[in-house]
């Protein structure tokens, strides 16, 4: 099986059922994506497929066969991904650091200058038990230089 | 995963001809497509099943199109390719709505129509909109395609019509007279499986589904029934706690699912007045 991760094409000799998670962190020695829940819950798995979010417990690795696979790893080598991660450090967005990963990745899809309601609907599927949500939307917010407003709950969509 | 893999078995078609063959020959092949309920069911040893068949790259059942008036969504369509169409947000925007309330935008990401449907739960999220829409299952076996009405594709708790052999290609939605509506009450916004939910249609027909009320998506009839009749809302809700007996389960009692229920009865009407 073929898989482009973080840019590089990489040939995996792994079942097509195996968790595309455990194929990262065991047969690539990507360790920076972490398992939280393991059921698609907690969003610290979450990776890029073709430039989409997915939680990598619940994906096989048969469907990231052929396509652009990003981690952490893979992002934090780009500006927007550093950019990313450097407001987490100054705004107080991580904590223990497990979610911080998946935070960063959820994020990243999201355009220069999203609102606060797009932060908020990017992250939805992402768990944080430390810092509390206000410090993570600030830290993502000031990476894509977001119109500032106070960070609050999210209104209905 | 607890699951050893290595005692996992995946088929890979290459096509949906390849892949209704290769259900006709093995029964027992479960369909994989986003994988989000059937992984987290591998993840906690629910799943038995052990032989699948991966439908992911059919490009033949995804696809959002519309021919005489009545909207064709394949099977493979993501939560994230419904909110994203113009010709959905259009016709069904409840069905939009219902998309953006799966999980968080990973789920969204992979979770698909065709799989809710195929799933089969009574918490799923896109069923009663699906129910209110008056909407139809294309189900193929490598003999014949036949189209199921919504309200008959349902027998029991998780049992439907499919028959062995048979795939889900895709859901067919007609035009919707009316204004739709639909809420989701849940313990949060995203991730959260739901405790009641409503999808409802207020046209020259009244239309309304609840999920997570019964062993099924249901129609509630008689509710419909007394407020298209002119009735009052306070007629209606009696009428509905003569059609569903919610349960009390891990995520709510059956005492505050119906009194919900009513209150979104009475809700859906005032809002679409």
């Amino acid at each position: 099986m073929k898989l482009t991760i973080n840019g590089k094409t990489r040939k995996i000799n792994a079942h097509p059922m195996k968790r595309l998670l455990d194929v990262l962190r065991e047969d690539c020695g990507l360790t920076g994506t972490k398992e939280g829940c393991g059921e698609g819950e907690c969003g610290a798995c979450t990776v890029l497929i073709d430039g989409e979010s997915v939680d990598a417990c619940i994906v096989p690795v048969a469907h990231a066969e052929g396509r652009r696979v990003v981690t952490i790893e893979g992002a934090a080598a780009t500006k927007h991904g550093k950019a990313l991660q450097n407001a987490f450090v100054v705004h107080g967005g991580a904590q223990c650091g497990i979610c911080t990963p998946g935070m960063i990745l959820a994020a990243a899809p999201l355009k220069k200058g999203a609102s606060l309601l797009e932060i908020q609907t990017a992250l939805a599927g992402n768990l944080c038990r430390c810092t509390g949500y206000p410090a993570i939307f600030r830290s993502v917010g000031a990476a894509l230089k977001s119109p500032r407003r106070k960070a609050g709950r999210a209104g209905r969509r | 995963m607890p699951v050893d893999v290595n005692a996992l078995a995946l088929e890979r078609p290459r096509s949906l001809k390849d892949a209704l063959t290769m259900m006709a020959g093995d029964p027992r092949l479960v369909p994989l497509a986003g994988c989000t309920d059937v992984y987290v069911g591998l993840h906690f040893g629910t799943v038995a099943d052990r032989r699948f068949i991966d439908l992911w790259n059919l490009k033949e059942l995804r696809g959002i199109s519309v021919e005489r008036d009545v909207l064709t969504i394949g099977a493979l369509t993501t939560y994230t390719d419904i909110i994203q169409s113009k010709i959905v947000q259009k016709r069904v925007p409840m069905l939009v709505a219902a998309a953006r309330e799966v999980g968080g935008a990973q789920i969204q990401n992979r979770g698909t129509l065709g799989g809710n449907v195929a799933n089969a739960s009574p918490a799923g999220d896109t069923l009663p909109v699906l129910a209110a829409a008056n909407a139809r299952i294309v189900l193929r076996s490598n003999k014949t395609t036949r189209t199921v009405t919504f309200d008959s594709y349902y027998t029991g708790y998780r049992k439907s019509v499919r028959q062995p052999g048979e795939l889900i290609v895709a859901i067919e939605i007609p035009r919707i007279d009316g204004r739709q509506w639909w809420r989701k009450v849940g313990t949060r916004r995203a991730q959260a499986i739901s405790k009641i939910m409503i999808g409802a249609v207020r046209g020259r027909h009244v239309r309304i589904a609840f999920g997570s009320v019964a062993s099924t998506v249901i129609l509630a009839r008689k509710t419909a029934a007394v407020l298209q009749s002119g009735g009052s809302i306070a007629d209606a809700q009696a009428a509905l706690g003569t059609e569903i007996a919610p349960i009390d389960d891990v995520r709510s009692t059956g005492e505050y699912r119906l009194k919900i229920a009513k209150n979104l009865v009475e809700q859906f009407w005032n809002e679409t007045a």
